[in-house]
């Protein structure tokens, strides 16, 4: 949905630390609904629209890997997302972050297959974490515990 | 998301609605690539106007789409790119590859 950026509504975090969690299954049918979900938080935390896009497209493109490749189409899987807010970085950024945390329990991942493709190269396929490293300020992946985590962050940005 | 499509001056026009992701994706190129490979239609149009999202397994759907139309020296256009679908193959560097019209007359009337 295209819109003005809003006037930040003050959310709070829980007393598990966080705005909202979010536990689903690898169904790709709950894409559409993480989407909607995100766009709603994104707009209320305060991000332009580009912004909250680039937010949504990043959740849903993180997603997407892990169904593929960490849970190799398998629709039953489990998948947490975590999301709170995080302080500006000193000097950096007008405003706070959204850190947004996706585990699953899929096998650990080849580093190697991080790295994504070169970029305009006319082929289908390894475009997902381009998206995500372009939509995001922090992108950082952790394998702990048999789980994978991939830490998320976009900091708002003044008005232009 | 829902696709259908129809016939017009020697062309298939593909309207979409709808999100297209990796729930739907596979029925996007199924669609695009039996039109293409099977039935060789000389030029495939895939009209975007009403698509809202897009997520790489669909902008890799069209890049099959399109390598197909090139094997089989057809043509393949994208009409009604919305923001957010515009931005994705901006992002992805393949909007340059692809013929891009604003809407329907364009594409049909493209020399």
């Amino acid at each position: 949905m295209s819109h003005e950026p809003k006037k930040p509504v003050k959310l709070r975090h829980g007393s598990n630390g966080y705005l909202l969690t979010l536990q689903i299954t690898s169904d790709p049918n709950l894409l559409c609904a993480v989407r909607g979900t995100v766009e709603r938080l994104t707009e209320a935390f305060g991000f332009s629209a580009a912004d909250c896009r680039a937010v949504t497209r990043a959740v849903d493109e993180a997603l997407t890997n892990i169904i593929r490749h960490a849970y190799s189409g398998a629709p039953d899987r489990a998948i947490e997302l975590a999301f709170r807010s995080v302080a500006p970085p000193d000097g950096h950024f007008s405003g706070d972050g959204l850190e947004i945390t996706m585990s699953d329990h899929g096998p650990a991942i080849d580093p190697e297959k991080l790295c994504g493709r070169a970029l305009g190269d006319i082929k289908p396929g390894g475009l997902g974490l381009h998206f995500i490293r372009q939509s995001m300020d922090v992108v950082e992946f952790q394998r702990a515990n048999e789980t994978n985590r991939l830490r998320l962050v976009k900091y708002v940005r003044a008005p232009k | 998301m829902e696709i259908s499509s129809r016939e017009l001056q020697q062309a298939t026009i593909f309207d979409i609605t709808g999100d297209i992701d990796l729930a739907n994706s596979p029925a996007v190129r199924k669609a695009l690539l039996r039109e293409v490979k099977e039935k060789r239609t000389p030029r495939v149009v895939m009209n975007l106007s009403k698509v809202r999202y897009i997520d790489s397994s669909g902008v890799a759907s069209l890049v099959e789409g399109l390598k197909a139309s090139r094997d089989a020296g057809t043509r393949f256009m994208l009409i009604g790119l919305s923001t957010s679908a515009r931005e994705v193959l901006q992002l992805s560097r393949l909007l340059r590859i692809f013929e891009v019209y604003d809407n329907e007359e364009q594409a049909l009337a493209a020399a």
